[in-house]
């Protein structure tokens, strides 16, 4: 009886989802197989053999694999899939893009974005952009599975996996990589980051969003924004908080200019603590808030830094 | 070339949905039902297609109750050109509504599918790709742009870290994000034209498709809600507050 997680990563660095998934599979079922499939990332496979509690690691190192695109990572997950009572990815772009199609030739339903495991078959998940919870029963038979990694705490460290290779399987040449535009940051990603500063429509435009750099570079924090700043150009997509952007659940949530839409509560609402600084006190983030502020951004932003600064905390800006 | 759109019936984006005192789901009687907005921009990339003359059909399918005729209805408004209706009383899993609509696809063999990333009811986002799989077809989710051409689409995605473009060989199935275009309002010329389009209906029994849930649903429940905490007059109280709760450091 053995769980197998499939590993997040960009062939060089193994991404913390990773260690949390693994969390997640050890109470579907124990020990925990990770499969780690990329170019060149061996080194990926050694750090998830020291992720505790994970008993093997599959490595299939294949040029194939260096981005993980979905029609591949089907054939390969089908192909080890055989003895594993459970199979869970995070539930990034990356893995709600592969895992349902490994799901539907398995003939098995998979269970999307979980926050809790209540029993090996038991799971409990967000549906209405969190405004309801479901607790779903899966079927006999395997546990497909995606997770939400902002609920579970990682995995500690301190493992001896062992490493062994698999052959690729078959590239059903359904598709091919053409590109990426990553947004380049020396700051935290935003899903791990221990602050998160995010913006709305408030901030009014791409200029004045850059407020928020200084004192997210002061505390090192992310940047985060709400739909209505995406959608508005100030920020790219990958910025976005909500029902169908990132979940997010840091120790400090700084809500600036965002009014708090359902679909954005959706996605930071598991945040430690919660501060918010807007000008409309009628906006229902206050009403989860555990700190707000009713200012005019464009006031607060500069005096929150002199005020940062003055005390001396994070890094001078 | 043919395009199929699925989209779903769910209730409007903008209702605050009830768990029912029971936990049996969540309160359906009188509350307002709309197209799945990101059915809604699949409906509409489908129509840029066909105006940009490189589509020649746009068929929109929908898998659910009588009413969700309606919601077909709207879709053929915007410029659909027909529907079909696949009849079904009470939930169906992403994985049956995957199997129906590849025995759809099966008989009307379309170049390409577009559908919406997630419904917004169940959150789920699997059935595009399961479809994808189901038909040994390469997929493009999250769409934020395609190009059509020839042979191929190519299909710029929303990802994690940014985008990524990859590029597929049709037919595909395309799911759509938030980004890709903004959704026409039909016409009223364009609404009475819809009301003579036909729409075809079918069951799941002659598409050859069980759709018994197999998982079990075991209750509903309201999320833990945060209680609302207090506010703060000035910026240094702010931070004085932050500091206590020792989220600064």
């Amino acid at each position: 009886m053995t769980a197998l997680v499939i590993a997040e990563h960009d062939n060089k660095t193994l991404n913390d989802a990773t260690a949390k998934t693994v969390t997640a599979a050890a109470k579907v079922s124990s020990p925990v197989h990770i499969l780690v499939a990329g170019s060149d990332c061996a080194a990926v496979a050694q750090a998830a053999a020291g992720i505790a509690g994970v008993e093997k690691v599959l490595l299939a190192d294949d040029a194939r694999y260096a981005r993980m695109l979905a029609e591949t990572m089907e054939t390969l997950i089908l192909s080890v899939a055989e003895p594993y009572e459970a199979i869970l990815a995070p539930a990034t772009t990356t893995g709600k893009n592969y895992l349902p199609r490994v799901a539907a030739k398995l003939d098995t339903p998979q269970i999307s974005e979980i926050i809790a495991v209540l029993a090996p078959d038991t799971f409990e998940r967000p549906i209405f952009a969190g405004n309801a919870v479901e607790t779903l029963q899966a079927p006999a038979g395997k546990k497909i599975v995606t997770v939400r990694t902002t609920t579970f705490a990682a995995a500690g460290s301190g493992g001896t996996a062992t490493v062994e290779k698999i052959a690729a399987a078959a590239d059903p040449g359904l598709s091919s990589f053409v590109e990426e535009n990553l947004s380049m940051s020396a700051r935290p990603e935003l899903t791990s980051a221990k602050i998160v500063i995010s913006g709305g429509r408030g901030l009014g435009s791409a200029e004045n969003f850059k407020l928020l750099d200084t004192i997210a570079d002061r505390l090192g924090a992310a940047v985060g924004a709400s739909r209505a700043a995406v959608d508005a150009g100030y920020v790219p997509n990958d910025f976005q908080v909500g029902q169908t952007g990132k979940a997010v659940a840091p120790e400090l949530y700084l809500a600036i200019g965002i009014s708090g839409a359902i679909q954005h509560l959706a996605g930071m609402k598991d945040s430690r603590v919660i501060a918010a600084i807007n000008k409309d006190a009628a906006a229902p983030i206050f009403q989860l808030a555990d700190f707000g502020l009713v200012e005019d951004l464009f006031k607060a932003i500069p005096e929150l830094n002199d005020e940062l600064a003055k005390r001396g905390i994070g890094q001078k800006a | 070339m043919k395009v199929l759109v699925p989209v779903k019936r769910v209730i409007d984006f903008n209702v605050k949905v009830r768990v029912k005192a029971d936990q049996s789901g969540v309160d359906l009687a009188n509350v307002k039902m709309s197209m799945n907005p990101f059915d809604e921009i699949a409906v509409e990339e489908a129509i840029r297609l066909k105006e940009k003359g490189k589509v020649t059909e746009v068929v929109i399918v929908s898998i659910g109750p009588s009413q969700a005729q309606d919601t077909i209805r709207t879709a053929l408004a915007m410029g659909g050109d027909r529907g079909i209706l696949v009849k079904t009383d009470g939930p169906v899993e992403p994985l049956a509504v995957a199997k129906l609509l590849k025995a759809i696809c099966d008989a009307e063999k379309p170049g390409l599918v577009l559908t919406g990333k997630q419904a917004i009811d169940s959150d789920a986002n699997q059935t595009g790709q399961m479809l994808a799989a189901l038909l040994g077809w390469g997929q493009g989710t999250f769409a934020h742009s395609l190009e059509l051409s020839g042979s191929d689409v190519k299909v710029a995605r929303e990802i994690d870290g940014g985008l990524q473009t990859v590029s597929l060989r049709l037919p595909a199935v395309v799911t759509t994000d938030l980004r890709l275009n903004q959704p026409r309002y039909a016409s009223l010329p364009n609404i009475m034209k819809a009301k003579k389009k036909p729409i075809a209906e079918k069951s799941p029994a002659e598409l050859g498709v069980d759709v018994t849930p197999r998982c079990k649903v075991l209750k509903v429940s309201e999320p833990a809600r945060r209680a609302a905490g207090v506010k703060v007059k000035t910026v240094a109280e702010l931070v004085d507050k932050l500091a206590e709760a020792g989220v600064l450091s």
